[in-house]
């Protein structure tokens, strides 16, 4: 069984899902006897997922929208209107 | 169109100004629609375009990401985060605190940790934490080698984790989850 050390050295990859199904499988191993080498591990998880939640969340301006829709001549937000409204 | 929303939210970090980030995703797209000729069908859609906006970035700002200075980021000790979070929640007596010590950083922090980083860093982070781009693609969006992609996220990760932890402190949340030296 791998030791805690040479665990930790395989975090980044095992929450990056890099790891092969063996290496997945020797760390699991490991993860199942050692509470502390666990708990890492969940911390790790759970921060990347609250940096993805946290961070993308950024709205589409509007303008920008529009723009990309007069670039393209395209109506993408399906408002009926290409573009800047010219009625508006 | 309907990755426009992730472009622009990439952007965003990536020059930390909205007219900025409008520009650099309207050059995506446009570059993209240009030399959609040159996408391999089957292939991934999403990655293509974000190494159109890497690239676009990478060229706009002369951004100096491939030979990052050493300099650049302090170096910081593993699991900086963790260790410390570890020990407040001993101290506070409960270990599934870490979900609401998370959720104790406003969106704001954490967009302002990944956007304070070297761009060297941010780029590899960004694409991994944010988007969950695998190694072999970020590297061939940033045209370097797989181990400088792992390498890069440790270090940039690492800042950070401390970024964050400066955050909670400035804020007095470490306080308020026991103290510690």
């Amino acid at each position: 069984m791998a030791d805690c050390k040479e665990t930790l050295n395989e975090l980044e990859p095992y929450i990056d899902g890099e790891l092969s199904a063996d290496a997945m499988e020797h760390i699991h191993t490991h993860l199942d006897g050692c509470v502390d080498c666990q708990q890492a591990f969940e911390f790790h998880l759970e921060l990347k997922a609250a940096i993805r939640r946290k961070v993308n969340n950024d709205e589409l301006p509007n303008g920008l929208l529009m723009r990309l829709e007069s670039c393209f001549n395209e109506d993408f937000d399906g408002d009926g209107n290409v573009g800047v409204p010219s009625d508006r | 169109m309907e990755y426009a929303p992730q472009l622009y939210s990439t952007a965003l970090r990536m020059t930390r100004n909205a007219a900025d980030a409008e520009d650099l995703v309207q050059e995506t797209m446009m570059r993209g629609y240009r030399s959609f000729d040159t996408f391999a069908e089957g292939t991934n859609l999403r990655a293509w375009l974000y190494r159109i906006l890497t690239n676009a970035f990478i060229n706009r700002y002369r951004s100096k990401q491939r030979r990052p200075m050493e300099t650049d980021l302090a170096d910081v000790e593993d699991l900086y985060l963790y260790k410390r979070v570890s020990t407040m929640e001993n101290a506070a007596g409960s270990l599934s605190a870490e979900d609401q010590f998370l959720d104790l950083f406003t969106d704001e922090e954490v967009k302002r940790s990944v956007e304070g980083l070297p761009d060297a860093f941010k780029l590899p982070v960004i694409l991994a934490d944010v988007e969950g781009f695998a190694y072999k693609e970020i590297a061939e969006m940033l045209d370097i080698p797989v181990g400088t992609v792992m390498s890069r996220l440790h270090r940039g990760r690492k800042a950070m984790q401390k970024e964050l932890y400066e955050y909670a402190e400035a804020r007095g949340l470490v306080d308020t989850l026991g103290d510690f030296d």
